[in-house]
């Protein structure tokens, strides 16, 4: 796999992802958020420098094996506590704004 | 791949070819869901069944359930594909009120089970094999309805977490009978294997569908995706509007749009999903909760063990054991539920008197009620005693139609409604004899003109007599009775 340039971040980056994670960036806040994020890049771009060419990618540095439960029905049967929280409900549904396709 | 030329779009500017792509997503058959002991049944009331992890609570961590997994890699055997030792849980990032983690747990590069091939069985007879890319485990999403209130949409989180296998299929077909003829042999396959029960209006099975078009032999063209198609047949419509709708865009000198589009079954038509546009950027990672999923060939050789007998090897056996044809076998085999009716009709009978009795008459019955053979009113037991009697010359070919249809409508069994309405066929020689003696005597003219050479008058002789015996007559035996007395 090639290595990764730490590449620069620009504003318009930081406001697209800031919109994907429905976080509210003013703009003002943009240069000061790319410096940033750009930095941390930088740092763990560091790891590039170790050559993986022979190395399986891996998705858990854990040395266990994943648990596996029996198919038996353990759970459920608390809808009032499960829409406890919400700001509304409504017959035992969450109530949310409308979102209409 | 395909060249068969019956299957291009004729347009002003010639003809084009479609192709076509499903991503089906197929619920899995389970008590509980993937990552949750909450239950899966259908139809609970509202946020009944949700655990603390299916609303994505925090601290709540996800663990595997067991049948989910055998399941899919059932399903992978079944659909001769390679089944990948490991495979890795990813998280798909979106946010939607139905989504309470923010996050789907998918799998995206590593998925549990590799390319594999199906087989489709068309109206000609014809067979045609179409590419597997890949199937997944993924959760399936809560359930939002948008018409109970007017400013609110209301979410149940009961379908939150379900297990659902998403089925990819190479962009292998080219007509919309050919894609139905997929979601139609597939569903059979996930039903005889039991991994998924195929119930589409409980949303059990919904497709995205893939449509292009091209100019034969040439590369593949843009292509939408209709999302979450819920029935064969709307599939079938939409993949017929998008085609026309891409081929005018074109022949109108303009180009298709990469797009995600919404399959509108009221007016038939597709039209463009606005809230997707930029949300295509699902950051996918490995879900850090979740180890990768490792299966030992001691699991998949116990599973690949227990497998059932599949359709195609099924339709095969007819063939070859019951001397069966293509078209009845594959009608046959297309459902469980007739393949397991047919094989206790035909044990003991002749197989292709049974299939026809079963897909002609008895099928004609169950739709005229709009009943599936699951819930036929008359068992294979019953229609079996019905056919020994016809195979025993009890009762004629005629009269065992109108059983059958007395069987349906008061649930009776032929032997009682044949004794009540006194249908025993009449072999008896003698009193056949007798009948035959009394429509000669009755009929001289026609007689004289029988002996003069005109023999087709034979049909009319027997059809008195059948009359006169009130249809109970062997009518085999009649005739050739005719024939003697006519001659004598």
């Amino acid at each position: 796999m090639p290595a990764n340039k730490p590449s620069e971040i620009d504003t318009a980056t930081v406001r697209r992802i800031a919109r994907l994670a429905r976080i509210a960036v003013k703009d003002a806040e943009l240069p000061a958020l790319a410096k940033e994020l750009g930095g941390i890049l930088a740092w763990v771009a560091v790891l590039d420098e170790v050559d993986t060419a022979a190395v399986a990618p891996m998705a858990s540095v854990h040395d266990e094996v994943l648990r596996w439960r029996e198919d038996r029905v353990t759970d459920g049967g608390y809808s009032a506590d499960i829409v406890a929280n919400a700001p509304a409900q409504e017959a035992g549904f969450f109530a949310v704004p409308k979102v209409v396709e | 791949m395909s060249r068969d030329a019956s299957k291009l779009v004729a347009a002003a500017s010639g003809p084009w070819e479609v192709v076509i792509g499903l991503e089906v997503h197929a619920q899995v058959t389970s008590a509980a869901k993937l990552f949750s002991g909450a239950a899966t049944a259908f139809g609970a009331a509202p946020n009944a069944q949700v655990s603390l992890v299916d609303a994505a609570m925090p601290g709540m961590l996800p663990v595997i359930n067991r049948v989910c997994v055998e399941q899919a890699v059932k399903t992978g055997l079944g659909l001769a594909a390679e089944i990948n030792r490991v495979s890795v849980f990813d998280r798909k990032n979106y946010f939607y009120p139905d989504l309470p983690a923010g996050y789907q747990i998918s799998q995206y590069k590593q998925p549990i089970v590799g390319k594999g091939r199906l087989l489709i069985d068309l109206a000609d007879g014809t067979t045609r094999e179409v590419g597997i890319t890949r199937l997944h485990l993924e959760q399936d999403a809560g359930k939002s309805l948008h018409d109970q209130h007017p400013r609110h949409s209301y979410v149940d989180l009961n379908r939150a977490g379900v297990a659902l296998m998403e089925i990819v299929s190479e962009p292998d077909m080219r007509s919309a009978e050919e894609a139905g003829a997929y979601l139609r042999k597939l569903r059979a396959i996930l039903r005889y294997l039991g991994t998924c029960d195929g119930n589409m209006e409980e949303g059990s099975l919904r497709a995205d569908v893939n449509v292009s078009v091209r100019r034969p032999g040439e590369g593949y063209g843009t292509r939408c995706e209709i999302k979450n198609v819920n029935s064969i047949r709307f599939v079938q419509q939409a993949i017929d509007y998008e085609a026309k709708r891409q081929i005018a865009l074109i022949e109108d000198g303009g180009s298709v749009k990469q797009q995600t589009r919404l399959f509108d079954s009221r007016t038939g038509s597709t039209r463009e999903m606005r809230s997707k546009e930029e949300a295509h950027d699902y950051r996918y990672f490995p879900d850090p909760d979740l180890l990768p999923l490792e299966l030992s060939e001691a699991f998949i050789s116990g599973l690949s063990a227990s497998l059932p007998e599949l359709p195609d090897a099924k339709k095969a056996r007819f063939m070859r054991e019951l001397a069966l044809n293509a078209y009845d076998a594959s009608v046959l085999v297309a459902e469980k539920e007739t393949a397991d009716y047919f094989e206790a009709l035909a044990q003991g009978r002749d197989a292709k008197v049974a299939a026809n009795w079963l897909t002609g008459d008895l099928f004609g019955h169950l739709n005229r009620l709009g009943k599936g053979i699951a819930d036929s009113p008359v068992s294979a037991a019953r229609l079996g005693e019905l056919l020994d009697l016809l195979t025993a010359g009890s009762i004629s070919g005629r009269a065992a139609k109108d059983v059958l249809a007395e069987m349906v409508d008061s649930g009776q069994s032929a032997k009682a409604i044949v004794e009540t309405k006194g249908l025993t066929q009449v072999s008896d020689s003698d009193a056949i004899e007798g009948l035959i003696d009394e429509v000669i005597a009755g009929n001289a003219d026609k007689v004289g003109q029988y002996r003069a050479g005109k023999e087709p008058l034979l049909g009319w002789f027997v059809g008195q007599v059948m009359k006169a015996s009130r249809g109970k007559a062997n009518p085999a035996l009649a005739n050739e009775l005719l024939r003697k007395k006519l001659a004598s």
